[in-house]
C-alpha cells in the first residue's frame, strides 16, 4: 500500500501519494500553476522556475514542478511574493528572447508569449540583451528550423531527444551566459545525427524550433494557372486536425478536411491511405519472398527480421545507428514516396496531364516527411516525386488564411484516382497500424482465410506499451505456400525511437528472432507525430489513436488487397508486386550515414 | 588507426567504457594532445556508445578542456578577477606579451606557450596570480613573470 501525505494548497486539502509533485498535487485539485520546462512525457528539470510556489512558515519559493509533497504543507500559489516573483522570472527570460512576436511562426502559439500575457510589461524592466548575444539562427535543414534567439534553454527538446528518442543530436553546450542548446561542434540540424522526428518541435515552448515551413510556396503552385496542384493527405492528420480549430482531441474531421482542401483550391484531394495500402501489397510481398527465399531456397543471405520502411524518421535512424543493418529494412518506399512517384506516372497518364505541370503537395503529421522528400532518390518519376509538405499544423494555418470557417464545412469525399482506401490503409497512423494492415493481408493472400480474429482487429499489436510481441501460426496455406504449413510468423511492434533502438540491440545480440518488425519513430506512431498540434500528451495521443481505430471500424473495405483502386493501378499499370514497374517508382535504397 | 583513435581506445581500455569515464578520458586527452578534436570527440562517442553531441556537450562545458585550436605545451592562465586585477594583472599580462608577442588567447608559433585569462584561482590574498598548466605562481610582479618564463625557456633549450 502507497503512503499518502496530506498537504494544504491555497487553503483547500488534499490528500496524494507520497513523492507527488507539488504542481501535480495543485493540478489535482484543479489549480493551475504555470510551467514552462515542464513537459508532462519528460522528466523533471526545474531550470524556468516559472511555477514556483510560497511555503506558509518558509522563507523560500519551491519549485512546485520539483518540490514532492511533504506531510503537513501548506502552499500559497498566489501570493503577491509568488506572483511579484513569477513576473520577474518572465521578464529576465523575456530579456534574452527575441520577442519580436508578431513575425514569429509561433505567435499566438507561444508558451512564453502566453505567459507573458498575464503580466503587464513596461520598459523598465531588464535591458534586452538580444543584440548583444551573437544568436544563430538555422534554416538550412529541409525540415526543421533552429533558432537560437528564441530559445529559453528549458531543455525540453534535449530532454525529449535523450529520453523519448535516445538519439541526443541536441545538448546543452558551452556554460554561464554562454550556455546553448547545440548539435554536435554547432554543425546543422541536416548534418548531424537528428532523424527530423520533429519531437523537439513538438515540445518547444517557444518558436526556437519550428517547422521548415513550404506555405507559400505551395500558395504559388495553387495560384499558378498552369500547374495541375495534387495533395495528398496523411491518415493521421484527419484525426488530429480538427485540434488547431477547438475541437478536442480524437476529434474525425476527413470530410471537412477533404471539403477544406478543394476550398483551398488544390485541384485534385487525394489520399496517402491509397498508397498505404499500395505499400501493404508491395511489403507484404516482399516479406513473403523473403520467407519464399529462406525457408523454401534455403538462401542465407536473407535478412530478418525485416523492417517496416514508412517512418522516414526511423530510416534515418538506422541509416546512422545501425548501418549494417539497412538490408533489413524493406525496400518498399513509404506511402508518401509511393503516391508521389504514381502521382506523375500513373495519375499523370490516366487524367492525360503532363508529369511536368503536376505539383505534388502532401500533408504529413510528420516533420521528417519533408526529408524524405527532399531525398535525391527519390525522382522516380523523372520528377521530384513529392514537392512540397506540410504538416497538420502548417494545414490549419492555411485554412485560416483562407478565412475558411473550417468547423461549418460540409463533409466532401476525397477525389477518385488514388483517393480510396481500406481501413487497413488507416491504421497507418498508429503504433501497430503497419503491422496490423500488413498482416491482414499477408495471412490472406497466404491461406485464403481471413486472419484469425474478431472483427479483423489485431488487438496484440495495439495499444500504448512501449512494445508489443505477437506471433501467427499459419496452418493449412494454400498449395503455393506449402512451405509456410505450421510455421510462426513472429512480429514485434515499437514505437519511440529509445524502444526502436533497444529492439535492435536485442536482434545484434542475437537474442530474439522476429521475422517482421514495425517501427515508428514517433510516441504512439504518426498520431503522435513532429508536425502533429501542439500539444501533446499521453491522454492526446490515446485519444487520437482511438479515433483512427473507429475510422478503420467503419469503412467498408478493411483490407488493403480488397481496395478496388489498389486492383486497378495493378491491372492497368503496375502488373503486380515487385515486378518491374513496382521496383522502378515504389522501392528504394538506403545510405549509411555518419555517427555524431 | 590514426593517432587519435589509438589514443582513444587506450584510454577507454584504461577507464573503462561507462559513462563517469568520459571526463578522464577528455582530460587525458587534452594533456596528450592539447586540444580535442572533432574526431577525437567522435572516437569517444563510439567507444562510449553515446551521442557525440553529449560528447561536445560535456568538452565544451569545462574551461580547462580545450575544443578550439590546439593550445601550446605550456598554458599559462592569468587570474583576471577584480583582486588580481588590483594587485596589477595587467601589467603581468603586459610583460607576457612582450615577453612572448601573443596575445590572451593566442598561442605562440613554436607551439610552447599559450596565453589566456582565467576566472579566480583562489589565491587572492597573494594576488596577481598565474597557472602554468598545474604549476600555481603567485605574487607576481613583471620581472619575476620574465624569470618564470625564462625558466621554461631553459628547460626546453636543456631537453634538446
Amino acid at each position: 500500500m502507497t503512503t499518502k501525505v496530506n498537504c494544504k494548497i491555497d487553503n483547500i486539502s488534499v490528500s496524494v501519494e507520497q513523492g507527488t509533485t507539488i504542481l501535480e498535487a495543485a493540478k489535482k485539485i484543479n489549480i493551475k500553476v504555470p510551467t514552462l520546462c515542464y513537459h508532462e512525457d519528460l522528466c523533471v528539470a526545474g531550470n524556468c522556475r516559472v511555477c514556483i510556489v510560497e511555503q506558509v512558515g518558509t522563507d523560500r519559493l519551491l519549485p512546485s514542478c520539483a518540490t514532492p509533497v511533504a506531510e503537513g504543507m501548506e502552499i500559497i500559489t498566489n501570493s503577491l511574493r509568488v506572483r511579484n516573483a513569477r513576473k520577474r522570472i518572465i521578464e529576465l527570460l523575456i530579456s534574452e528572447h527575441n520577442a519580436d512576436c508578431t513575425k514569429c511562426f509561433k505567435n499566438t502559439k507561444c508558451e512564453l508569449q502566453s505567459l507573458a500575457s498575464e503580466y503587464i510589461f513596461n520598459d523598465e524592466g531588464f535591458i534586452n540583451l538580444v543584440p548583444y548575444k551573437n544568436y544563430k539562427e538555422v534554416h538550412l535543414s529541409p525540415s526543421i528550423s533552429k533558432d537560437d534567439s528564441k530559445c529559453i534553454r528549458c531543455q525540453r527538446c534535449v530532454r525529449t531527444c535523450s529520453e523519448l528518442q535516445d538519439i541526443s543530436a541536441l545538448t546543452v553546450a558551452y556554460k554561464g551566459a554562454n550556455m546553448k542548446i547545440s548539435t554536435f561542434f554547432e554543425k546543422p540540424m541536416y548534418e548531424v545525427v537528428c532523424t527530423n522526428c520533429g519531437q523537439c518541435v513538438n515540445r518547444c515552448p517557444t518558436g526556437a524550433l519550428v517547422e521548415r515551413s513550404y506555405i507559400d510556396q505551395v500558395w504559388d503552385a495553387i495560384y499558378d494557372s498552369k500547374k495541375h496542384v495534387v495533395v495528398q493527405t496523411a491518415p493521421a492528420v484527419r484525426i488530429a486536425l480538427g485540434e488547431s480549430f477547438g475541437l478536442p482531441p480524437g476529434a474525425i474531421v476527413t470530410g471537412q478536411m477533404v471539403a477544406a482542401l478543394k476550398r483551398l483550391g488544390f485541384d485534385s484531394v487525394l489520399d496517402t491511405d491509397f498508397s498505404a495500402d499500395l505499400t501493404i501489397m508491395e511489403e507484404g510481398a516482399e516479406l513473403l519472398n523473403r520467407l519464399r527465399m529462406s525457408l523454401k531456397e534455403n538462401d542465407t543471405t536473407v535478412r530478418f527480421p525485416m523492417a517496416t520502411s514508412c517512418s522516414p524518421g526511423w530510416v534515418k535512424f538506422m541509416e546512422h545507428a545501425y548501418p549494417e543493418y539497412l538490408d533489413n529494412l524493406s525496400s518498399a518506399k513509404s506511402p508518401q514516396q509511393m503516391f508521389g512517384a504514381l502521382a506523375k506516372t500513373y495519375y499523370a497518364r490516366k487524367r492525360n496531364i503532363d508529369p511536368k505541370n503536376i505539383v505534388s503537395v502532401s500533408v504529413m503529421p510528420c516533420t521528417a516527411k519533408k526529408y524524405e522528400a527532399n531525398r535525391p532518390e527519390m525522382h522516380a518519376s523523372g520528377y521530384k516525386d513529392v514537392d512540397y509538405v506540410v504538416t497538420t499544423r502548417e494545414l490549419a494555418m492555411m485554412i485560416k488564411q483562407a478565412g475558411i470557417d473550417f468547423l461549418a464545412l460540409p463533409e466532401d469525399d476525397y477525389d477518385s484516382l488514388m483517393g480510396e482506401s481500406s481501413g487497413a490503409g488507416v491504421i497507418f497512423g498508429a503504433t501497430g497500424g503497419v503491422m496490423e494492415a500488413a498482416l491482414r493481408t499477408v495471412y490472406e493472400l497466404v491461406t485464403g482465410r481471413e486472419v484469425p480474429f474478431e472483427h479483423l482487429n489485431i488487438l496484440p499489436v495495439r495499444g500504448m506499451e512501449s512494445v508489443k510481441e505477437a506471433s501467427i501460426v499459419i496452418n493449412n496455406p494454400l498449395p503455393e505456400w506449402d512451405f509456410l504449413d505450421g510455421v510462426e510468423l513472429k512480429t514485434c511492434v515499437a514505437h519511440g525511437l529509445s524502444n526502436a533502438k533497444m529492439i535492435m540491440e536485442k536482434v545484434k545480440r542475437g537474442e530474439v528472432n522476429y521475422h517482421f518488425i514495425e517501427v515508428m519513430a514517433c510516441p504512439g506512431g504518426c498520431i503522435g507525430g513532429g508536425g502533429q498540434p501542439i500539444p501533446t500528451n499521453y491522454v492526446i495521443r490515446k485519444k487520437r489513436t482511438d479515433a483512427i481505430y473507429s475510422e478503420d471500424e467503419g469503412k467498408p473495405i478493411r483490407k488493403s488487397h480488397e481496395n478496388p483502386e489498389i486492383k486497378m493501378v495493378y491491372d492497368d499499370f503496375l502488373k503486380e508486386p515487385l515486378g518491374h514497374k513496382s521496383h522502378k517508382l515504389l522501392h528504394t535504397h538506403y545510405t549509411p550515414r555518419n555517427r555524431y | 588507426m590514426s593517432d587519435v583513435k589509438q589514443i582513444v581506445h587506450n584510454l577507454t581500455n584504461q577507464y573503462g567504457k561507462s559513462v563517469e569515464s568520459l571526463l578522464p578520458i577528455l582530460q587525458n586527452i587534452m594533456e596528450i594532445n592539447h586540444v580535442i578534436t572533432e574526431e577525437a570527440m567522435i572516437e569517444v562517442a563510439r567507444e562510449l556508445d553515446i551521442s557525440a553531441a553529449e560528447v561536445f556537450g560535456t568538452a565544451t562545458f569545462y574551461s580547462f578542456l580545450n575544443t578550439s585550436k590546439p593550445y601550446g605545451k605550456y598554458i599559462i592562465r592569468v587570474c583576471k578577477t577584480i583582486t588580481c586585477m588590483m594587485h596589477g594583472k595587467n601589467q603581468i599580462i603586459e610583460e607576457i606579451e612582450l615577453m612572448l608577442k601573443i596575445k590572451p588567447g593566442e598561442t605562440t608559433h613554436d607551439r610552447l606557450f599559450t596565453l589566456l585569462e582565467t576566472n579566480c584561482l583562489g589565491q587572492c590574498h597573494q594576488g596577481p596570480a598565474m597557472l602554468i598548466n598545474d604549476t600555481p605562481y603567485t605574487q607576481l610582479t613583471p620581472s619575476k613573470v620574465r624569470d618564470i618564463i625564462n625558466s621554461y625557456l631553459v628547460l626546453e633549450v636543456s631537453n634538446y
